[in-house]
């Protein structure tokens, strides 16, 4: 129940700002536009590539532009900065496990902005493209997919932000982080049209589950018991991460020493 | 007004460089993320032998002089970006009741040299595709003056864009387009993009005048727009007025601001 009104009240925070979510909204958009042009380019010379065709690529783009919101590809959470100032001391002392409430408050604000930041990648990209909208039967796949990529999306920011216990400048580790996330997850480029071993191991790694499976999946490439197997390879990596920062947690409990008072 | 942002700046790189190791990271880290663009064109040349129409040696002249163009203009001006956040915290205020303008100290607040990382893949593939061109000695002196020009055009465009969050504290969500957008957008090949995208990068966020116009005359390529000659050479007139509207605007949001309240 707690937990609960921490999810709704992150998505009503959040919710209040936003001029910001349509600003982010914009900027997704018009990024849509400039990649869709790179992928148009390529798929237009090699038509079929990975399994894609042209409209299948372009949906990739702008329905990613449309994520990235959501599972957060940049990086980033709050907890990292009530680390570093010291606030975190009051979260360790509230009645309920840290890693839940973040996780609590973390899909409250995935929600509003899957909300808030999704309509008008994926209404200008069906506008100004045609890109593929699917059944509901799909619409109700893809919406797992993406809850399950939200849930491993917190499972590496919330490693990276508890490292702030440890590091203390953690900017270095957060920009590594990032480059990670915008890489091997497909938001620069699918990881279909990664060559040989480089795209075999990076669609085996955490972060091909925030981006190219809830793509594979909205495009219809996993169906029946490939699609039992995309979910089941997001929530093994789900529940690894969960797990590490659960001793994670535990370890930050055991250093942590709250001075004044 | 430039010796105070040296001297702020330096001030910075000081703190920064407390922690060397995490400054290090940094470096590495902004190398790194910049390079995953160049990773990706190189994907694409490993499906395809030209990007819009042009070779490889083409594509990466034209990557390495916006990307250093966007890096030196984000290293000089890029933190103005952050005004809709010392507004709303109220540090603007005390900017601007110290000696030196408000812009300068905006420009340098929190600069570190980890941006200039950004600087180590741009600055190598620019000096590999060269050698692969077939440029003559003034092509050359182009090509640097041509950089130079896009970071002036990018500079005012950063304070452009700052300029907006004087009346939309949020303006910064918005406003990246343009500048992040800008960066993305110019390290390909515009003739990759629709005809109407690029006409509208050429006639109103002047785009195309950082590396797209001037590499057509250095590189010896026709216009697919088929805009005449001169028009290649209009960089430094749509830098200057970008900057004269950037600082047209600065002054205004200057002068309307009225701080957040109590």
């Amino acid at each position: 129940m707690t937990y609960a009104l921490v999810c709704w009240f992150s998505f009503r925070r959040n919710a209040s700002y936003r001029l910001a979510a349509l600003g982010e909204a914009f900027t997704n958009t018009v990024f849509g536009f400039i990649r869709a042009a790179i992928l148009i380019a390529l798929w237009e010379y090699r038509p079929h590539l990975g399994g894609y065709t042209v409209t299948d690529a372009v949906t990739f783009c702008f329905l990613t532009q449309a994520l990235i919101g959501p599972v957060q590809i940049f990086g980033g959470m709050d907890l990292a900065e009530r680390v570093r100032t010291g606030d975190v001391a009051i979260d360790l002392h509230r009645p309920a496990d840290l890693q839940l409430w973040w996780l609590a408050d973390d899909l409250g604000r995935a929600a509003y902005t899957f909300l808030a930041r999704g309509f008008l990648p994926m209404v200008a990209g069906w506008v100004a493209f045609g890109i593929l909208l699917p059944e509901p039967s799909r619409w109700a796949a893809f919406l797992v997919a993406v809850l399950l990529a939200v849930a491993v999306s917190f499972g590496l920011r919330y490693l990276v932000a508890l490292a702030v216990f440890w590091i203390h400048d953690s900017r270095g580790v957060e920009g590594m982080a990032m480059v990670c996330s915008l890489f091997f997850s497909g938001m620069i480029l699918p990881l279909v049209v990664f060559p040989g071993a480089l795209g075999t191991v990076a669609q085996l790694l955490p972060w091909s589950a925030l981006i190219q499976i809830p793509a594979d999946v909205y495009l219809g490439k996993r169906e029946g018991w490939d699609l039992v197997a995309a979910y089941g390879f997001q929530a093994a990596w789900a529940v690894v991460l969960l797990l590490l920062g659960r001793a994670l947690t535990g370890a930050a409990h055991r250093k942590l020493v709250i001075q004044g008072g | 007004m430039v010796r105070a942002w040296f001297l702020l700046a330096w001030t910075w790189t000081r703190a920064a460089a407390q922690y060397p190791g995490t400054l290090l990271a940094m470096i590495l880290g902004a190398a790194v993320s910049t390079s995953l663009d160049l990773v990706a064109i190189v994907i694409l040349f490993t499906h395809m032998p030209s990007l819009g129409g042009l070779s490889a040696a083409e594509a990466g002249f034209l990557y390495g002089a916006s990307q250093i163009s966007f890096t030196l203009s984000d290293v000089a001006v890029g933190s103005t970006d952050k005004l809709g956040r010392h507004i709303r915290a109220g540090s603007f205020d005390a900017m601007l009741i110290r000696p030196v303008s408000a812009l300068v100290q905006l420009a340098a607040e929190d600069f570190t040299p980890r941006k200039l990382g950004r600087l180590l893949p741009s600055a190598a593939v620019l000096i590999w595709s060269v050698p692969r061109l077939d440029l003559s000695p003034s092509d050359l002196v182009l090509t640097v003056l041509m950089v130079l020009n896009g970071a002036v055009l990018f500079g005012g465009l950063w304070v452009l864009a700052a300029s907006v969050q004087f009346a939309l504290l949020a303006g910064h969500e918005a406003t990246k387009a343009f500048t992040w957008g800008g960066a993305s957008m110019t390290q390909y090949p515009m003739s990759l993009y629709g005809q109407d995208l690029v006409r509208a990068v050429t006639f109103t966020v002047p785009l195309a005048f950082v590396n797209w116009q001037p590499s057509l005359y250095i590189l010896g390529r026709p216009d697919p727009l088929g805009l005449p000659e001169f028009v290649r050479f209009l960089g430094p007139v749509a830098a200057v007025v970008v900057c004269l509207a950037a600082v047209g605007a600065w002054r205004t949001g200057l002068r309307h601001y009225r701080s957040t309240g109590s």
